[in-house]
């Protein structure tokens, strides 16, 4: 047994205060993160929010400026070769070599670390079995399509069966049945007992793969909870209504308050009033109401909320515009630099 | 711990009993495995063969005629002296490529994967090194074959050219590391290409690879003289054309072994340091 070894049952991720800083910001700033055994976790955030720095420094890619990280009990700056023995990464970054085919592929990754050449072919072929590869397994990577390409990269990244993995925005760029396929597969990996840390943009992604999700903006933890706990803080869908008269505005909102318990948010310049729901047959209860007090209504829609509804509601600003100006008291993110250049 | 529903086993420790360090078995059976990756890639890009198989039999024909005359008085005279000398510069040619090569490689996702892996650090800057191996004995081979088809007759002998062959292995094998380094950094391709010709080109040309340097100024004569590279090719003469271990022999591999010392730390350690 070596020293670094840890107490029995350690979480697969814990990190405290991780910040790393590039040349003018803060890329992550402070994020605590704690990944148990077995569950998904998923950090959720926009464009340069720092999800991809923060995973590459849990992942020895980057060192870590300040705080401390451990993957099953294991401190990653003072044993990092023994964090990569517990890790798959599977990211834009990460992927597989070009140059080479499929099995050829996995026959690399395979005997890089350290399985003969009889177990690497046959747990190679399993793999390109398992993700639906084997007929393009001599193929040329060149001719793959997106989501061949990133099964691929999935399937380099199970060869050891390793414990943790780490999935970094692994449907981004997708078409809709690919991403669907993508996420069969990683539901798959978690019922084999592997701890799934991945990274979206997209709120859905993480809704229907994660136990567990993190919000990060601006390199900031700003919520975290279930799928559930988070969209109830949001409201979990929006009704939209525009109205026939503006006057009506004043008598409608009070209607759909009484009804909700919540203010909806006017915009009188269009007669237009959003109103946040709980569950979506809610906006039948506001409608009939509207229809008893008499109040015309031109048009409406019921919108799940989207990422930056999410975003709108716990950063008070949303992901299209970081620069907005916060005017909103508890957006504790200070930082107001461009994330464009975060990367 | 108590939410946790899917995971088998909570409480076996994975990271127990894992190594620190990779050994230095694994070392070398991953740096073949790069190696082995490296050839692969070769076969499909036919083109990094280019600068082995073309430029040796170009060079040696155009060098032969134009500085033959004016040099030895004729070609077949000439050829002795130019032979071991245009093998050292197809090699360091060679080695340019190994570093341009892996600059490009680098740039690629396959390398942040290798990063992430428990590998050691050495294993993917070695393996293309070791596969280029291959690459430099195809351009001295070639070499002495267009020279044999010129009417070069090398007195030392099968032993001795296999021996210069070997020896011109070796070299390309030590200088690669230099231009290795330059490829870890370099900007980009291009950089790492033109810092390698700039060193490349006084290299082998203020040698004593084309002309005798009893011809060349006195100030000229001390840098030949200095240079690693007119010891090689030296060596690579006494083996070729005498089938003769001289002192040239060690020196250049004491070059060589100097080379390695200063620039594989270097390589390795910027590699590393990279992300």
């Amino acid at each position: 047994m070596n020293n670094h070894s840890s107490p029995t049952g350690s979480p697969a991720v814990e990190a405290h205060g991780l910040v790393k800083e590039f040349a003018d910001m803060r890329a992550v700033d402070g994020v605590d993160l704690t990944v148990q055994r077995g569950e998904v976790f998923g950090v959720l955030g926009p464009n340069g929010a720092g999800k991809t720095t923060m995973l590459k420094m849990l992942a020895t890619l980057l060192p870590i400026d300040a705080g401390e990280a451990r993957i099953f009990g294991t401190d990653v700056r003072e044993h990092p070769h023994v964090v990569r023995q517990l890790l798959g990464v599977t990211g834009q970054y990460a992927s597989v070599d070009e140059n080479l085919t499929a099995s050829e592929n996995l026959m690399l990754f395979g005997r890089l670390q350290g399985l003969p050449r009889a177990r690497a072919r046959t747990t190679g072929l399993e793999l390109l079995d398992q993700f639906g590869l084997m007929e393009a397994a001599d193929k040329p990577i060149s001719q793959f399509s997106g989501g061949m390409r990133r099964r691929l990269d999935l399937a380099a990244s199970l060869i050891t069966r390793p414990p943790l993995i780490f999935l970094d925005e692994p449907t981004t760029g997708l078409d809709p049945r690919t991403r669907g396929e993508m996420w069969t597969t990683i539901r798959e990996l978690v019922r084999d007992g592997c701890t799934v840390l991945l990274t979206t943009q997209y709120l859905d992604e993480a809704d229907q793969l994660a136990d567990r999700i993190a919000v990060i903006d601006r390199g900031v933890k700003v919520a975290e909870g279930t799928s559930d706990e988070l969209k109830s803080s949001v409201g979990r869908s929006t009704l939209q209504l525009q109205l026939v008269s503006s006057d009506d505005m004043p008598a409608a909102a009070r209607v759909a308050e009484s009804v909700l318990g919540e203010q909806p948010v006017l915009t009188p310049e269009a007669r237009r009033m959003n109103i946040a729901l709980q569950r979506s047959d809610q906006a039948v209860d506001v409608l009939i109401a509207l229809r008893e007090q008499h109040l015309a209504i031109e048009s409406m829609t019921v919108q799940k909320p989207s990422l930056d509804e999410v975003f709108l509601a716990l950063t008070g600003h949303d992901t299209s515009e970081p620069d907005h100006p916060s005017d909103d008291p508890q957006d504790d993110v200070a930082d107001p630099h461009n994330l464009e250049t975060v990367r | 711990m108590t939410t946790i529903s899917r995971s088998p086993d909570v409480t076996a420790d994975p990271a127990a009993g894992l190594p620190t360090h990779v050994s230095l078995a694994d070392t070398f059976s991953q740096t073949m495995t790069m190696a082995w990756r490296a050839t692969l890639k070769m076969r499909r890009n036919f083109e990094q063969f280019f600068d082995v198989t073309i430029q040796p039999l170009l060079f040696t024909a155009m060098f032969a005629y134009i500085f033959g005359g004016a040099v030895s008085g004729d070609v077949s005279k000439y050829l002795p002296i130019l032979i071991p000398g245009l093998i050292a510069q197809t090699v360091l040619t060679a080695c340019v490529a190994t570093g341009v090569q892996l600059r490009e490689d680098m740039d690629k996702g396959v390398f942040d994967r290798f990063r992430v892996l428990p590998i050691s650090r050495i294993a993917p800057l070695a393996g293309p090194m070791v596969a280029d191996m291959l690459r430099y004995a195809i351009a001295a081979t070639l070499t002495f074959a267009t020279g044999i088809a010129m009417g070069y007759r090398p007195g030392g002998g099968f032993f001795g050219v296999f021996c210069a062959i070997i020896l011109a292995i070796i070299t390309g094998w030590s200088l690669a590391w230099v231009f290795t380094w330059f490829g870890t950094v370099g900007k980009s391709a291009q950089v790492v290409q033109g810092y390698s010709l700039m060193v490349m080109f006084p290299l082998t040309f203020l040698s004593n690879a084309f002309v005798p340097a009893s011809t060349l100024p006195d100030w000229l004569q001390t840098f030949v003289k200095f240079n690693p590279v007119s010891h090689v090719v030296s060596a690579v003469r006494s083996l070729a054309n005498q089938g003769q271990f001289t002192g040239e022999v060690g020196w250049a591999l004491l070059g060589c072994g100097i080379v390695i010392a200063i620039f594989a730390p270097l390589a390795v350690r910027s590699f590393s340091r990279k992300i």
